[in-house]
């Protein structure tokens, strides 16, 4: 960002300027320096601050439009919840959304008009490498537009105090190639893969038996719960419980058996009363959710 | 012959030495904790306040200790997100401001060579309000039940019953509690500096340190109450439901934070002049020349006051404002860089022009200047909403707003520890230890917050309890953490130096830096008196500058050498002018304001728990307590008209009306009330600017007719107080009475009629922010109404008991002037409330 550089080594050159006056100043013992004195006050204190400041304005208050020109069709509602991101895409044209939760994938090249609120507590949706933070206000509607240019995989956060798992409400950020953007958004709207036979299958039922159903939603299934992260496409994603732990066997299991323990005061109950072939089950499910 | 009237003299001035200091000994043994005089209660204070700052520091140490490597598990989040909730709270409001008011109540009357402040006993109410809110609020982190939302207390995660409990009402009782106090401590220094300055010093003569308490002062007034506003909103949704920030009934969670950075941003400066007020008084010291540039100083001062109230949205950049309005306040930002700018060249040029004597509490100064310069320097590029943007809620702010703050106030605070230490203690501090302190302090300092700069930028918010390792932020804050623990430890060599026992060290020699205000006329040890004799000022730095100043001090040769009737006196100044205007007596020792302390406190801490007899009974014997120290220590009847304060000249011992100290009190007072009233007219009409159906159209009331019926009794009331005060003036006895428990009656009827009227239209304030809006308007006038009955009553008691007269008549001329601010109320409220949704 050339902004900040040229502020830091702007600010730099100030501060040694001031301070090296200072300790001259300080040091000084000629007499009749009260007109030098007074030159310092004027210059030092109202001109000079006065031309760069208003050079720094005219100059950077420009780049907020930037952040906030209209997208290129595609838009994606994110909702912070506590401690999760639920994501729905809405394609140019499209009357129902794709949701999907704590990831967001976008496209390389073009503008994305990010729509963002909140249903419960004010959170702020920042994914450093892109673009600054928006907060996400209870009752109302913010936006912001980002345009990364080079496929990368990034990370983004919450950035406003929401609560006590605040730290644990991080999501993984991939920017793709526009031809792979659409193939990912074609497979995120299907419905989710029949478990197959054998373990999956049983973790299957005990997902049913056990109501997940009821805070989670899993397309082309019973499960059709809102109030959790939808977890269609669970497998695809890289991390577990908003970038709390990446998402792999052994930590999903950790996930599963100590929710609570993991991630403080999270709403989803800990199911550390199963036994291991239980978990297992579950976990087979889980991971077949590509 | 003159050896015989020498020794005559000589006599005579001791036997007047020995009655002054009967008046002003300081209470000893247990009785010594009722003592009221500034060099007693500026003392605690300072003590308390520094107290307060050290269990903040080892919070914020826990907090470093947690972050020092990835993942760790020293802190539960619940426990972190307490500390450093409480670990910011407690700065801002436990130690930031209130050192300000514990500081300048120890030695503004000494800079101003005044006895003591207007009203000592309210001085000391606020310390023990200060130090009951403060304990309360501070131990409640021991029953795991501290806040824990972030001092900015962002609702709705705040106002949801479930997830904040009851920290959340410790904070906003408790610090309204002390931000009452606050206020109490601005309006006393404020009448101080405007009333109680020596003879001669006029208002250009004043010592920098007084301009900058006015300006501080001021700026209390007016951004205090908009927080305690806030306070009250909060807790009336917390408490009965009532839905001003919950956006299903017509509220906003973003009211709040308007509400509290319209306080939360002049509260930075609040904390900053006051320090850089120490800077002028000592830089010039140690440059050994009267300050380079006295008025930019001033205007500086002033400037920077005004325009701080301009920048609170630069603390709202990322909440999706139009760009409008952010470019509006990112240029305002930017434009507070001028007058301080001009303050620290002032500084520069005065050096420069002098000839400097390095010492501990300059090489302070140094170090403050050197770190605030780098606050400020960040503070510009946060300023500008687009790099704001990114380093919003992460730690480049927090890197920013701690070197604004450690400093623009904390060294600072340190110099004058340094430099003042002498002047309350006798004793000077050492310097040795003083430079090993500071270059613990300055080192460890940078080392802890100069990397997080770097940390933000690379993404790490602020306020999270745990972080992944690999992100760049593991290196970064472990040497954070290092020099947290190294600041530390300069911190301990302060308090060492401080405590350690000082009997063997001989007394510092008077003036010991050779400086020119009046404060170093204190001997060493320094005297309950304060000074021997107010003196005559003609210049800005006395002790330079007017020839034999301390022997005439000293021999008694100016203003009130004597205290002939055993009062503690002490003299009213002309605001502008400190032309000589009454004699005061200030009231000594009582344990009255202690106890109205503690029962004040009651009520706020009962309050916390829902016991709502219990507060009751203590706002009764809060109320009481108040009572009955206004009675016995309040517009007291001198047992003479006038006397002799010395050099022929004679001044009234009571005084009321405008050029009185009370009269002002009560007048700041009410400006201040004014404030937090037009806190809530803001509210009404927030709402009706970014809500389309506010007032809603299914709104039952409050209708015109109760509003206006209500209006016109009230006003009816004011008219008779008014009355009442020109009867009295008229010694028209039976009328003033008979006149004041008339509005007593008109008032009550008022607020009957206002109440039930409203309540019979079916306005419900649990159903919208607007029904809300309304009941907390006349809420607010129904308080006033009762507190402005309450004082009616007194002036009637006050004339049944032969107190108030047509000659002495402060309490009718200050009750009157309540009320014509409580007629002002009334109308706008009405007009808001009845008037405006006819013409919407």
């Amino acid at each position: 960002m050339g902004l900040l550089r040229v502020m830091v080594v702007g600010g730099a050159v100030i501060a040694a300027l001031v301070g090296g006056v200072a300790v001259h100043a300080a040091r000084s013992n000629r007499e009749n320096q009260e007109k030098l004195g007074r030159a310092l006050i004027i210059g030092g204190g109202v001109v000079v601050p006065a031309f760069a400041l208003a050079a720094l304005l005219v100059w950077s208050l420009p780049m907020m439009t930037a952040f906030r020109a209209p997208g290129d069709g595609l838009r994606i509602e994110v909702s912070g919840e506590q401690w999760w991101w639920r994501v729905r895409y809405w394609p140019e044209g499209a009357e129902t959304p794709i949701e999907t939760a704590n990831l967001i994938v976008l496209p390389a090249g073009e503008r994305t008009e990010i729509v963002l609120d909140s249903p419960d507590v004010i959170h702020s949706f920042w994914i450093p490498a892109l673009a600054g933070k928006v907060d996400m206000i209870p009752g109302r509607r913010t936006r912001l537009v980002v345009e990364p240019q080079e496929p990368a995989e990034l990370r983004g956060q919450c950035a406003e105090f929401c609560g006590t798992s605040h730290a644990l409400m991080s999501f993984p950020v991939e920017v793709v190639p526009a031809a792979a953007f659409a193939g990912w958004l074609e497979r995120e709207a299907a419905h989710a893969a029949a478990a197959e036979p054998g373990p999956a299958e049983a973790g299957a039922e005990l997902f049913s038996a056990l109501g997940c159903g009821g805070c989670h939603n899993v397309r082309g299934t019973g499960a059709d719960g809102v109030i959790g992260p939808d977890l269609t496409h669970f497998a695809s994603r890289p991390s577990i419980g908003a970038g709390t732990l990446p998402n792999e066997p052994e930590a999903l299991r950790l996930w599963l058996a100590t929710t609570g323990k993991v991630k403080p005061d999270v709403m989803m109950p800990s199911f550390g009363m199963l036994g291991a072939p239980e978990l297992d089950a579950l976990i087979a499910y889980l991971a077949g959710l590509r | 012959m003159s050896g015989e009237h020498d020794a005559a003299d000589r006599a005579h001035r001791e036997a007047q030495a020995e009655r002054l200091l009967a008046a002003w000994r300081t209470p000893t043994g247990w009785r010594y904790w009722s003592a009221v005089n500034n060099s007693e209660v500026g003392a605690w204070y300072t003590v308390a306040a520094f107290v307060f700052f050290l269990f903040a520091g080892v919070l914020a140490l826990l907090v470093r200790v947690q972050l020092a490597v990835p993942s760790n598990d020293f802190l539960s989040a619940d426990v972190y997100n307490q500390a450093f909730t409480l670990h910011g709270t407690v700065m801002m409001f436990l130690f930031a401001v209130p050192i300000f008011e514990a500081f300048s109540i120890l030695i503004l009357p000494q800079i101003l060579a005044s006895r003591d402040l207007p009203f000592p006993r309210l001085s000391a109410y606020g310390f023990w309000s200060f130090v009951i809110g403060g304990v309360f609020v501070c131990g409640s982190i021991f029953f795991g039940a501290a806040p824990d939302a972030g001092w900015f207390m962002y609702p709705p995660l705040t106002t949801d019953l479930e997830q904040s409990g009851i920290g959340t009402d410790i904070w906003l009782l408790g610090l309204s509690f002390i931000e009452v106090a606050s206020i109490a401590a601005a309006i006393e220094l404020i009448v101080g500096v405007l009333k109680c300055r020596p003879p001669g010093m006029r208002i250009n003569f004043m010592p920098l340190y007084a301009w900058y308490v006015l300006v501080v002062g001021g700026m209390i007034l007016f951004a205090f109450p908009p927080l305690i506003a806030g306070d009250l909103l909060f807790e009336m949704e917390r408490a009965f439901d009532w839905p001003f920030f919950d956006p299903e009934r017509g509220g906003d969670p973003l009211l709040w934070q308007h509400l509290f950075w319209i306080f939360g941003h002049p509260e930075v400066y609040i904390i900053f002049l006051p320090a850089i007020a120490l800077v002028a008084m000592i830089v010039p010291t140690f440059a050994q020349r009267p300050i380079f540039g006295y008025s930019w100083v001033v205007l500086a001062a002033v400037g920077t006051g005004f325009l701080s109230f301009g920048l609170w949205v630069h603390h709202m950049y990322a909440t999706g404002l139009p760009a409008i309005s952010i470019g509006f306040f990112s240029a305002a930002s930017e434009a507070v860089v001028i007058p301080t700018g001009v303050q620290i060249f002032v500084f520069i040029a005065t050096l420069l022009t002098g000839r400097v004597i390095f010492s501990t509490p300059l090489l302070f100064i140094a170090g403050a200047l050197a770190i605030f310069l780098i606050g400020g320097l960040t503070g510009v590029m946060v300023a500008l909403a687009p790099f704001d943007w990114q380093a919003h809620d992460t730690y480049f702010v927090v890197a920013h707003l701690h070197y604004v703050l450690i400093g623009g106030m904390l060294f600072p605070i340190v110099a004058g520890f340094y430099y003042y230490f002498p002047l309350v203690t006798g004793k000077k501090l050492s310097d040795r230890l003083g430079r090993t302190a500071f270059w613990l302090m300055f080192s460890g300092f940078n080392i802890a917050f100069l990397p997080m700069h770097l940390t933000g930028l690379r993404g790490m918010p602020r306020r999270v309890f745990t972080y992944p390792e690999g992100l760049g932020w593991d290196t970064l804050n472990m040497v954070s953490t290092v020099g947290a623990f190294i600041f530390a430890a300069g911190i301990l060599v302060v308090l060492l130096d401080v405590m350690r026992p000082k009997r063997r060290q001989p007394y510092a020699e008077r003036n010991p830096w050779n400086a020119g205000t009046l404060e170093w006329l204190c001997e060493m040890p320094g005297k309950p008196w304060g000074v021997r004799s107010i003196p005559l000022v003609t210049s800005r730095y006395p002790l330079w500058e007017q020839a034999n100043f301390v022997r005439d001090v000293d021999e008694g040769r100016f203003f009130l050498p004597d205290a002939e009737e055993g009062e503690r006196e002490t003299l009213v100044t002309s605001v502008l002018d400190a032309e000589g205007v009454q004699c005061l007596r200030v009231p000594g020792p009582t344990f009255l304001t202690m106890a109205a302390a503690v029962f004040t406190g009651g009520v706020f801490i009962f309050a916390t728990y829902h016991w709502y007899a219990a507060t009751a009974v203590s706002g009764v014997l809060a109320l009481a307590s108040i009572i009955a120290w206004l009675w016995t220590g309040t517009a007291v009847i001198p047992e003479k008209d006038e006397k002799h304060i010395g050099h022929g000249r004679t001044l009234p011992l009571y005084m009321s009306g405008p050029r009185s100290v009370g009269w002002w009190a009560m007048c700041i007072t009410m400006i201040g009330d004014m404030t937090a009233f037009f806190s809530l007219v803001f509210t009404y009409f927030f709402f009706w600017t970014v809500n389309p159906s506010f007032p809603p159209e299914a709104a039952p009331g409050p209708g015109v007719l109760w509003p206006a019926v209500a209006l016109a009794m009230l006003i009816g009331a004011w008219a008779l107080t008014t009355m009442a005060r020109r009867w009295n003036a008229r010694d028209r006895v039976l009328s003033l009475r008979a006149g004041l428990a008339l509005a007593i009656v008109l008032a009550a009827a008022s607020m009957g009629a206002l109440v039930f009227g409203v309540r019979g239209t079916g306005l419900d304030p649990t159903a919208s922010s607007y029904g809300a809006t309304v009941w907390v308007l006349i809420l607010w006038l129904a308080a006033h109404v009762a507190v402005g009955s309450v004082m009616q009553a007194y002036c009637i008691a006050r004339s049944m008991a032969g107190k108030l007269t047509g000659k002495w008549d402060i309490e009718i001329r200050n009750v009157s002037l309540y009320w014509h601010f409580l007629a002002f109320t009334a109308a706008a409220t009405t007009a808001v409330i009845a008037l405006f949704p006819l013409v919407d």
